[in-house]
């Protein structure tokens, strides 16, 4: 569904998705305050930090969920923090792939359908999107679960379901938000094994927010917010 | 834990004499474990010999030894490189990485930096011991997951550190 973006020579190097002296206030209170960071097509990034640093306002702004007051978020070449709103909404659903913290599945949906759902909400035709929608079930060791509502799911396997939503559409970058987050050790670390070899297996960019070091250990590198901003860039020597 | 080292790095803020520096090392170090007299007096000389601190003429009065020693600019270099490298990330480090962060709040260095740098260090040795356990059988893999757990440990300290150096400054500061 999307042709990757152009990440020859220059993105490459420039960082596919980058952040630039990014500025948020909620209120009077700073949220990020000129946070600096990049991460390259392919790579894994974690973002680390203490509760209430600004890492999960730092994706919502990579992710062109957010505004920042000021700074620039360039993705691919293109500037989106001035992009209208219908811009990047397109953007978010062609490009992009989310998974959070309680997989914020849809009640009403069976398993396979939550997972389709990207991409009925890009146009694709609902058998088409059930058929691609079903094909991860496997790959995740979800076989069997197709039918089953959110309520009838365990944790892990809820988050596996919500991994695949994220994934379905093949997206340049995944977003994900404390993904293992309400899961247990063993849930847990199965979620992460899935996510990075289906990330390795498409090149799909990941931005993992995370607290918890056993989970920002599977990433190429890390950095960590403190106080709003990109406190310390630690990169893995090539 | 290197006394040495530690002495040095105590000696830097100002001249002592051997029987203050033990009574420092003690109180922020010793926890339990008092460092011998004789040992204070024969790292000195070593220090001396090696060019890293100078002995003052002996002052009169009572007392085993009332030279006062001096760090040198050497000395104060190898604290320096000393402070600026990451220990290898392994259990049990706390000790050192402690006397690390107290020494460095004590003379105004950059305390949260040498935090962050063995906190790369950590995050490193874990990436290496994920890739271990995705790679290998069961055992390996067990193996590894000790490895994390202690590193993990080791950096729920640094982080929880990271977060109290202001306190910890006011605490060890004079």
């Amino acid at each position: 569904m999307n042709p990757a973006p152009s990440t020859a020579g220059g993105d490459q190097a420039r960082g596919l998705l980058e952040a630039r002296e990014v500025s948020v206030l909620f209120g009077q209170t700073p949220a990020l305050r000129a946070a600096t960071m990049s991460v390259a097509s392919g790579e894994i990034l974690a973002v680390m930090g203490p509760s209430g640093s600004g890492k999960s306002t730092l994706l919502h702004c990579l992710a062109g969920i957010l505004t920042p007051n000021s700074g620039e978020v360039h993705f691919a070449g293109r500037r989106i923090d001035t992009m209208s709103e219908g811009e990047r909404s397109a953007l978010r659903r062609d490009q992009f792939g989310f998974v959070f913290q309680f997989g914020q599945l849809v009640p009403e949906l069976s398993a396979e359908e939550n997972v389709a759902l990207p991409l009925l909400l890009a146009g694709v035709r609902r058998a088409e999107a059930l058929e691609r929608a079903r094909s991860w079930f496997d790959r995740l060791d979800l076989d069997g679960l197709q039918g089953r509502r959110c309520g009838e799911l365990s944790g892990g396997q809820a988050q596996r379901i919500a991994l695949a939503r994220g994934l379905v559409g093949r997206p340049s970058v995944l977003f994900a938000d404390e993904p293992t987050g309400s899961l247990d050790s063993l849930a847990g670390e199965q979620v992460m094994e899935l996510l990075v070899a289906s990330a390795r297996d498409h090149q799909t960019t990941v931005v993992l927010v995370t607290h918890d070091p056993r989970v920002a250990a599977y990433a190429d590198h890390e950095i960590i917010v403190r106080d709003g901003a990109v406190a310390f860039t630690a990169r893995t020597p090539a | 834990m290197s006394v040495p080292l530690t002495l040095l790095g105590l000696l830097e803020r100002e001249p002592s004499h051997g029987y203050d520096l033990k009574r420092e090392y003690d109180t922020f170090f010793g926890r339990g474990k008092p460092l011998p007299f004789g040992q204070v007096y024969a790292t000195l000389s070593r220090l001396a010999r090696d060019g890293s601190v100078v002995a003052a003429e002996a002052e009169p009065g009572a007392g085993p030894d009332r030279k006062r020693y001096v760090i040198t600019e050497q000395g104060v270099s190898e604290i320096e490189t000393w402070l600026t490298e990451p220990v290898a990330a392994e259990p049990h480090l706390q000790t050192v990485l402690f006397v690390k962060v107290v020494l460095a709040l004590m003379s105004g260095r950059p305390a949260e930096r040498y935090l962050d740098t063995q906190r790369a260090e950590h995050m490193r040795r874990m990436r290496e011991l994920t890739e271990l356990r995705r790679g290998g059988s069961l055992v390996d893999a067990l193996l590894a997951d000790h490895g994390l757990f202690h590193l993990e440990a080791d950096l729920r300290w640094i982080d929880l550190t990271t977060a109290r150096l202001d306190a910890l400054a006011r605490e060890v500061g004079r």
